[in-house]
Parts: C-alpha cells; sequence; structure tokens
C-alpha cells in the first residue's frame, strides 16, 4: 500500500479498532483516535518535506497510485496522486485532524462514537484530496457528509439538528449536480473515462454549451461547500451549532475542498467556460466578501462571527480563482486556503477554550479579560490580527497576492471595492477584541475563569508558529507549488 | 400437416417444482407435528429454498415446453432475487411465528413459498397465458399472507384491499392480454413482436387504437403490481397492516415480479423501445412520465408519514420511479441497470425491514418516535437501520448509490445519443432533486435514533434468525456496493435476454 492509500486507510483502520473498544474506556479510545490521526500527520509532513525536495520541480503528479481497475464494465479506476495544489491541503488536513481530536479530549459524551466518526471524517477528507478517479473523488466527497451530519447533530449545541439536517441537504444538493457532470463528461469522453487527468486534456474539445452546463453544475456543487453567496447559509449553522473540533475542521479543511475541488477539476477542465464566467464569479466573490464582514459585524456570537468572517475570507479565494490567468492570484488563493485553514482553525479552538469556561459566547457580556487571562488573550489578539490581514502573518501574504494578482487581470473598480473588506476585516475583528478582553472586567461574574492550560495551548501553538512562518518566509510555499500552478495556468489559458 | 410435439424438457423446471413439492411438505409436516414445530418448520421452509437455488444453479441456462419456459439470463437473475427476498422474509417471521401466528406456521411458510414459485414461473414465462398464471399464483397467497393476522383489524383490512385491488388489476391486464392476442393471433411473446412488427410495417408505422388500449389496460394491470402512481393508491395501507415480514416480501419479491411482467410485456413483447416503429420517445416518455410520477409522489408524502411501514410504503413507491427510469432507457445499460438497482435494494430493504420487524416484535410498534434513543439501548441495530436508510437515501459506497448512479448513467447514455432525448435530463433531474428530498425522510428516522433523548428506550435483544437477517443485509450493502463489478456482469446479461436485440 502506498502513502497516499495509507492516508486514507489508516483513520479508518482507527475507526474500527475505536468501535472495538468498550464504551467505559473513553481514555483508551482518546488515545487510540489521537495515534491513529498522529499516523496520517506525521505521514502528511513527510510527504510535504518530500514533495518539496523531491517532486516540486515537475508539474507532474507524485506518489501515484493505480489506475487499479475498480469497476471495469464503467471504467471505474481506484486512481490516486498529488501535486502542487494537494500537498498543502494535504498537510493541513493532517495537522488540522490531530490537532482537533487532542482539542476533543474534553468531549465526554459518547466519546466512542464521537472518535469513530472523527476518523471517518478524516478519511473521507484524505481521500478527496488524493483522488484523481472523478467518481473516487464523489465517493470521498460523499462519505464525509454522513460522520459531520453526526457529529453536530448529536455533540452541537441548542439548534443542532436543524443545522446539522441543514448541512446534510444543502451539500448533497449540491452534490447532485456533480453526479449529472460526472455522468455527462463520462458519456461524452471518448473513450469513455473518469479519469480526471485525461478529462482535463480532453474536455477543452467539447462544445461551449456542453461546457458550460458542466462548469455550472460543477460550480454550483463545489460553490455550496465553499460557501459562496447566496449558498452560504448553511455555514453561520452548521458552524456555530457544531462542537468546537468540528467547527474547526469544516473551517479549516472542508470548505477549502470547494475551492481545491475547482482548481483541480472545473476549472483546468472547462476553461471556455470560465473565460466566459469570470466576471461573475469576480461579482460572487466580492458580494461574499463585503457580505460576510458586514455581517459579521452585526454578530454578537463569538462563533459566528467568526463562521461570517469565513464566507468573507473565502470570498477573496473566489475573487482569486476568478482572475484565473495570473499566477499570482492563483498562488494568492492557494494561501489564502492554507492561511484560513490555520487563523479560522485556531479561532474556533479559542472560542471553544473560552466557552468551556464560560459557557457562554455572547460578546457584549465578556469585557476585561485581558487581565484575566493573559496569556489566552495574548494568542486570540495575535489570531484577530491575522485575520484581519496584518503584515508578517500568513493573512497578509495571500491577501497581499490575490489583490496584486487580480488588480492586474480583472475589473479594477471591482478589485477596488473588494479591498474594502480588509478595512471592513480590521472593524469587527477589532471591535470583537476590544469588547471581550479590553474595557472594565466583572469579576463576580468572570473571577473563577483560568487561563488556557497545557492541552488547549498544544493544539493552537503549532498554528501559530505557522502563520507566523509563512507570514514571514512564504518562499517556501511558494516553490512547493509553482510548478503545479504553472501548468494550471496554462491548462487554464487554452 | 405435420404437427410435431414440443420438446418439454421438464428438467429446466426443476427449481420450480422442488420448490412446489417443498411447500406442499412444509405445510404437512406442520399438520404431522400437530403444530408443535416450532421454528422448525421455518427453517425447513429456509432450507426449501436453498435447495431451489442449487437445482437453480445446476439446471443453467435453456428452454422447455417449446418456447413456452425459458431460463434466460434474466430469469435466473430474477430468481435469485425471488429466492433471496424468500428467505429473508422467512428469516424475520422467527418472531411473528413465535408469538402470533402460533397455529398456522406451515400455512404462512407453505403459501410464502408458493408465492415464490409463482415469481419463479413468472420470470421463466415466454408465453402470455403462463405470464399471467405465474402472476396470479404470485399474488392469491399474498392476499391471504396480507390478511394474516385475523384478530388484527388493519390486517384483515389489507388483506380485502390487496384482493381486491389485486383482483381488478389482474382483470385489467386479461383484459390487455385479450387484445394483444386479438391482434398478433399468439401468445407467445417472441412470436407476437414479430407479429406485431409485421403488422406495424404494413400500415406504415401506424400502431393503431387498439394497440393503445390494450398498453393503457396492460399499464394499469402491470403498474398495480409495481405500485406505480395513479395505481399506488393501496400500497401504504396494506403495507402498513400486513405483517412486517410480508410487507418486506411486498416490497422486494412482489415490485420484483412486477419488473419482470413489466419486462416480458412491454419490452420482449411489444418491443416496445423497438426504433424506426415505435421511437423511444413515445415509450419513453410514457415510462418517465410513471416514473416522475412515483418519485414526486412517493418522496413528497413520506416526509409526513409518522408509521415506519407506511414510509417505506411510500419509498418504496418512490423507488419504483427510479428502476422506472432504467427502464425508459433501453440501451444495453438500461436493463442491466434495472437488474442491478433490485437486487442492491433486495439486501437494503430486506435488511431494513427485517430490523423493523424485529422491532415490532419487541415493542408492538412501528412508530418513528418509538426509536427514539435506539443507539444508547441497542447501538449496533441503530448503526444497521441507518447504514441501510442511508443505502437507501444513496450515499456512497453503499449499494444503493451504485443502484442510482447505473441507472441515471444508462438514462444519460440514452439522453446523449440524439437531439431528440433531451428531455430525459429533465427527468434524471426530477429524480436526482427528489433523492435529495428523500434524505429528509430517511434522516429524520436516523435523527430519531441518535439526536432525541428517551429514558426508557427499547433494549433489543437480538434473536439468531433476526440478527443474520441484518447481517446479510449490512454485508449486501457494502460487498456489492464497494465491488459492484461481478454483480454488473451478472445483471449485463439481461439485456441481451431472450433474442432482445440491441437497437
Amino acid at each position: 500500500m502506498g502513502i497516499l492509500s495509507s492516508l486514507i486507510f489508516i483513520p479508518l483502520a482507527g475507526m474500527v479498532i475505536v468501535m472495538l473498544i468498550p464504551k467505559e474506556n473513553k481514555w483508551a479510545i482518546r488515545w487510540t483516535a489521537t495515534i491513529f490521526s498522529g499516523i496520517p500527520m506525521i505521514q502528511s509532513f513527510w510527504l510535504t518535506w518530500d514533495y518539496f525536495f523531491n517532486y516540486s520541480g515537475s508539474s507532474a503528479m507524485a506518489y501515484v497510485e493505480g489506475p487499479f481497475n475498480w469497476i471495469p464494465s464503467l471504467n471505474i479506476q481506484y486512481f490516486l496522486g498529488v501535486d502542487g495544489i494537494s500537498v498543502p491541503m494535504l498537510f493541513l488536513t493532517g495537522l488540522l485532524s490531530c490537532l482537533s481530536i487532542v482539542a476533543s479530549f474534553g468531549i465526554d459524551k459518547r466519546v466512542k462514537e464521537y472518535f469513530a466518526f472523527f476518523l471517518l471524517l478524516e478519511t473521507g477528507m484524505m481521500g478527496v484530496f488524493v483522488s484523481l478517479d472523478f467518481f473516487l473523488f464523489y465517493v470521498f466527497w460523499e462519505i464525509m457528509l454522513v460522520p459531520m451530519y453526526f457529529l453536530i447533530g448529536v455533540w452541537g449545541g441548542p439548534r443542532k439538528e436543524y443545522a446539522a439536517i441543514k448541512f446534510f441537504l444543502y451539500t448533497l444538493f449540491g452534490s447532485i449536480f456533480m453526479l449529472v457532470a460526472i455522468l455527462v463528461l463520462y458519456f461524452t469522453s471518448e473513450p469513455h473515462t473518469l479519469n480526471m487527468l485525461t478529462l482535463i486534456e480532453t474536455s477543452p474539445a467539447l462544445s461551449h454549451t456542453l461546457q458550460m452546463v458542466c462548469f455550472i453544475f460543477l460550480f454550483i456543487a463545489f460553490a455550496i461547500k465553499v460557501p459562496v453567496w447566496p449558498f452560504h447559509t448553511w455555514l453561520p449553522d452548521a458552524h456555530t451549532e457544531a462542537p468546537t473540533a468540528v467547527s474547526v475542521i469544516l473551517a479549516g479543511v472542508l470548505l477549502k475542498m470547494g475551492t481545491y475541488a475547482m482548481l483541480r477539476i472545473s476549472w483546468p477542465m472547462f476553461p471556455d467556460a470560465l473565460r466566459t464566467l469570470s466576471f461573475w464569479i469576480a461579482v460572487l466573490g466580492v458580494i461574499a466578501i463585503i457580505y460576510g464582514a458586514l455581517v459579521s459585524m452585526a454578530q454578537k456570537d463569538l462563533k459566528k462571527l467568526v463562521a461570517y468572517s469565513s464566507v468573507s475570507h473565502m470570498g477573496y479565494c473566489m475573487l482569486a480563482l476568478a482572475a484565473f490567468s495570473s499566477a499570482q492570484a492563483i498562488a494568492g488563493c492557494m494561501f489564502q486556503m492554507i492561511s484560513h485553514g490555520l487563523i479560522t482553525g485556531a479561532l474556533f479552538l479559542l472560542v471553544g477554550v473560552l466557552y468551556d469556561r464560560a459557557h457562554t459566547r455572547e460578546i457584549a457580556l465578556f469585557g476585561g479579560i485581558g487581565s484575566k487571562l493573559p496569556i489566552y488573550t495574548g494568542i486570540m489578539v495575535f489570531f484577530s490580527m491575522a485575520a484581519l490581514g496584518l503584515p508578517g502573518m500568513s493573512g497578509f501574504v495571500s491577501e497581499f497576492m490575490i489583490f496584486v494578482g487580480a488588480f492586474g487581470a480583472l475589473n479594477k473598480v471591482l478589485v477596488g471595492i473588494s479591498v474594502l473588506g480588509v478595512v471592513l476585516g480590521a472593524a469587527y475583528m477589532l471591535r470583537m477584541v476590544q469588547n471581550v478582553f479590553l474595557g472594565p472586567f466583572n469579576e463576580e461574574k468572570w473571577g473563577g475563569l483560568t487561563d488556557i492550560n497545557l492541552r488547549e495551548l498544544v493544539t493552537v501553538v503549532p498554528l501559530m508558529v505557522l502563520t507566523l512562518l509563512i507570514g514571514m518566509y512564504p518562499k517556501p510555499l511558494t516553490s512547493l507549488m509553482s510548478a503545479t500552478l504553472e501548468n494550471l495556468i496554462t491548462l487554464m489559458a487554452r | 400437416m405435420d404437427f410435431q410435439l414440443p420438446d418439454y424438457n421438464v428438467w429446466q423446471m426443476l427449481p420450480e417444482i422442488v420448490l412446489f413439492v417443498w411447500a406442499l411438505a412444509v405445510i404437512v409436516f406442520d399438520l404431522g407435528t400437530k403444530r408443535k414445530t416450532g421454528s422448525a418448520v421455518g427453517y425447513f421452509a429456509m432450507l426449501g429454498l436453498v435447495v431451489s437455488g442449487i437445482a437453480l444453479a445446476i439446471v443453467g441456462h435453456g428452454r422447455g415446453f417449446g418456447n413456452m419456459f425459458f431460463n434466460d439470463s434474466l430469469a435466473v437473475f430474477f430468481k435469485v432475487i425471488f429466492l433471496g427476498a424468500a428467505f429473508m422474509t422467512i428469516g424475520s417471521s422467527f418472531g411473528i411465528t413465535k408469538e402470533k401466528i402460533v397455529n398456522h406456521r406451515g400455512e404462512y411458510f407453505g403459501l410464502l413459498l408458493f408465492s415464490t414459485v409463482g415469481m419463479m414461473f413468472l420470470a421463466s414465462a415466454s408465453e402470455l397465458i403462463t405470464l399471467y398464471i405465474g402472476l396470479e399464483l404470485t399474488t392469491i397467497p399474498l392476499f391471504v399472507l396480507a390478511a394474516f393476522f385475523k384478530d388484527d383489524k388493519k390486517s384483515v383490512e389489507a388483506g380485502i384491499k390487496y384482493l381486491v385491488v389485486g383482483a381488478l388489476s389482474s382483470a385489467f391486464l386479461l383484459y390487455g392480454l385479450s387484445f394483444l392476442y386479438g391482434l398478433t393471433g399468439t401468445t407467445d411473446i417472441l412470436q407476437m413482436r414479430f407479429n406485431l412488427a409485421a403488422g406495424q410495417l404494413s400500415t406504415g408505422g401506424d400502431i393503431g387504437v387498439i394497440l393503445i388500449v390494450a398498453i393503457i389496460a396492460l399499464l394499469a394491470g402491470v403498474g398495480f403490481k409495481l405500485a406505480l402512481p395513479p395505481f399506488h393508491q393501496w400500497v401504504p395501507d396494506v403495507y402498513e397492516g400486513a405483517p412486517t415480514p410480508i410487507t418486506a416480501f411486498l416490497s422486494v419479491g412482489s415490485k420484483a415480479a412486477g419488473l419482470v411482467a413489466f419486462i416480458k410485456i412491454f419490452v420482449l413483447g411489444l418491443y416496445a423501445y423497438y426504433e424506426p416503429f415505435m421511437a423511444p420517445n413515445d415509450w419513453g416518455m410514457l415510462t418517465g412520465a410513471l416514473a416522475v410520477g412515483a418519485m414526486i409522489l412517493g418522496n413528497v408524502v413520506a416526509i409526513r408519514q409518522k408509521n415506519i411501514k407506511r414510509m417505506l410504503a411510500y419509498s418504496s413507491i418512490a423507488h419504483a420511479g427510479y428502476i422506472m427510469i432504467g427502464m425508459l432507457s433501453m440501451n444495453e445499460l438500461g436493463l442491466a441497470s434495472v437488474g442491478f438497482y433490485m437486487f442492491g435494494y433486495l439486501f437494503t430493504n430486506m435488511g431494513a425491514f427485517a430490523l423493523i420487524a424485529h422491532f415490532e416484535d419487541k415493542t408492538g410498534s412501528c412508530e418513528i418516535k418509538d426509536y427514539a434513543g435506539l443507539s444508547k439501548s441497542s447501538p449496533f441495530a441503530a448503526m444497521s437501520l441507518t447504514i441501510f436508510l442511508l443505502s437507501l437515501t444513496g450515499i456512497p459506497p453503499l449499494v444503493g448509490f451504485f443502484g442510482k448512479y447505473y441507472v441515471f448513467a444508462a438514462a444519460i447514455k440514452l439522453a446523449g445519443s440524439g437531439p431528440g432525448y433531451d428531455w430525459i435530463y429533465w427527468i434524471v433531474g426530477v429524480a436526482l432533486i427528489t433523492s435529495v428530498i428523500a434524505l429528509y425522510y430517511y434522516a429524520n428516522v436516523i435523527r430519531t435514533m441518535y439526536f432525541i433523548k428517551n429514558d426508557a428506550p427499547v433494549k433489543l435483544v437480538f434473536s439468531a434468525p433476526a440478527l443474520s437477517m441484518v447481517v446479510i443485509g449490512l454485508i449486501g450493502v457494502f460487498l456489492v456496493g464497494l465491488n459492484p463489478e461481478p454483480f454488473i456482469q451478472f445483471a449485463s446479461g439481461i439485456p441481451f435476454t431472450a433474442g432482445f436485440i440491441l437497437p
């Protein structure tokens, strides 16, 4: 079994083992889950390292497994491989999954099922980022919905049932469009194939109408995941109701699957349709940026604020994707995906830390916490600054690259409007910091709060380090992706 | 004139004969032990199904009674489904034969086997009268079985309703068949096709009023069996009232039998989709309209159901709609996908019903709200039911997804084959949207089991047969879902069956 298969199947094996442990042994379950998400994490680190030194010079797929025949009569294959855009995503998935599992040690209700579902979720996510067969990709894309549904529905907040089914219905609704596109592509390709690499080669030859239809269908499927305005309404509910660790995964990995799938599949596959629609995609991106930021400003709930800020931040990705002709913008999109994963993941973790102690997330109820919880406040302010794009942190790098790239490639007015998002981002983040951490301290109400503990620190500090590292020295990440991105640009320029 | 006796080849009927004799033996066995047999008679009946299955494997393909009895790929494939459905039905019946029908175990199992024999005959029939007799032998025991709880008003109501509707549909069917005989002068299905084509050639492709009347009557007759709207009204009441294992048998076995009758009459006999004469557009649109009706009605009405059996009744109407999509796309994928879908549906639905039957045995309830908290008290049962329901929804990698994928693939292949077929995209669209709606009501059961707290949840202790049925269902759902290739190969013989020539 190659390394990519093991990334998929080790968490799955972990799920089976967790299910076999008697449910009273809570600590055994927790540690087993940690080990079985820790191994893929280390593997993904090694993969990133190895890819960087040995494969990043070319755009060819690395660590290819297959194609092995899975269902020969419908030409469905088991085909895995990674390149410069999937390796960073695997890194992010491995890291955030393990950290989230550690962050979930506080879960005390139905521990066994929780960790089993979490590991199944990791299997699905890893699978999405390594599949090169369209059917396989779809299978993993769907597998993930089930554990997510349960994780939100069983362990979530007060409106968990509503949020869980809403998430499930929305994403399934998107998936059916993908299914149609898959089938149409299958039957229009000659010989019939579901191999993504072959489809990317052949599909620009399709008629313009067919390209447009497939592109729009795939766009709907992926846009719901991102989520692009106006498909975003599942996100605030799911993020707010989900338990902390699940919010981290939702924001850190699941949303990226949408943009990743666009870059991997629909963008290079239908350059014609992309050219026709890029302006409108940019408009959707700008709406998301401004709308997400404005709604964030109005939020009273800390977690909802972070959730809506995700809508805004993913809007930058869409803006960058619309500027597909600029290498800088596409690289910026990748940077934004990674840095949003790190920063928002951390913000959700931190909100969870506070919620565990205070049992409320109401911004107005806090104030002056800074003097009581100095370490926590420091970290939280750090990530707030990162989220609003302070230079020196990863958020700044990505936003800068996106704006520079998009300004050259897109309508300048549109990009000009989107820059407003940065100002608005600063506004809601600073307002939050001010209301929660500064000002008068309510001693009798929050006197019992304790500062962040070691386990929680372990989950946040790696994200801090990476945020700073990428912000200070983005070069390694750029060179990791550059060959792949160049190839993508040429594919999209066909 | 030299009259040649047909080649009887009774050997080809071995599986049916074995099962028929076995059914008689089951009844005698129960009587002979003065109705004290307990579960033994059930195991005996299951053994009969296994023996019949072995006989089926030995006999293989062939024909008998001239051209009246075919053992082709279509027949063999569906006979496996019938035997499997009967096997799992009996396996999940031990609860009720232990508690409720203490004095009629022999008849219960015997009638079930008779019905299975009827289905198997039907699958092999290549002649209208044989087909009709097979269909009657299928349904008449089911009338009795549906009303088997004779002290239970709902069960009796189910039996009566099923009897009246069934008789009516048989009358329609027979009426339609008589027209066909009048038009073509033969009851041989294969010959009928040629006579019909020849007749149409001479009239320049006009199908004529009589044939249209015949088609409508036949559609009504078969539509009742398949539970396609607007012939579906009996379904929810009968499904709710009948003993749960019989409901399961109705939803899988009886539906598959209706499907076979549909294939035999419309595809093989009427050459429904034979191109230059009757373009797929007319026929396909008719089937497509039925499919759309079934999918929308089944899925939308299921949302409101509070009784899990009624919910699955509507869901089975919806699934008949999905199957019809495979039916209308008459390419090499079409009929194969229908067979595959049914094969997957066998495991999924029988597994789900095995659990529901077991739950009913323990609690006496089929209300969805009583499933609350099941995930805590009986995690295995809750997990299994969840898997079955997700498979019915069509979540990969479970078999239900693959069946749907295959059916849609067949339809989209046809849709892309020519400019006149664009409407098929809309049918696939409806199918996909309704399968999202379906998620809502299936997830409602899952939600009840997992998310809703219950202070005194039911603890299900599995008996050996109930557990094995659930496990068989689970194995089928995962095995056929993850490795569908051999089953696709098996099903892909269907379109080449009985001289059906691909366009």
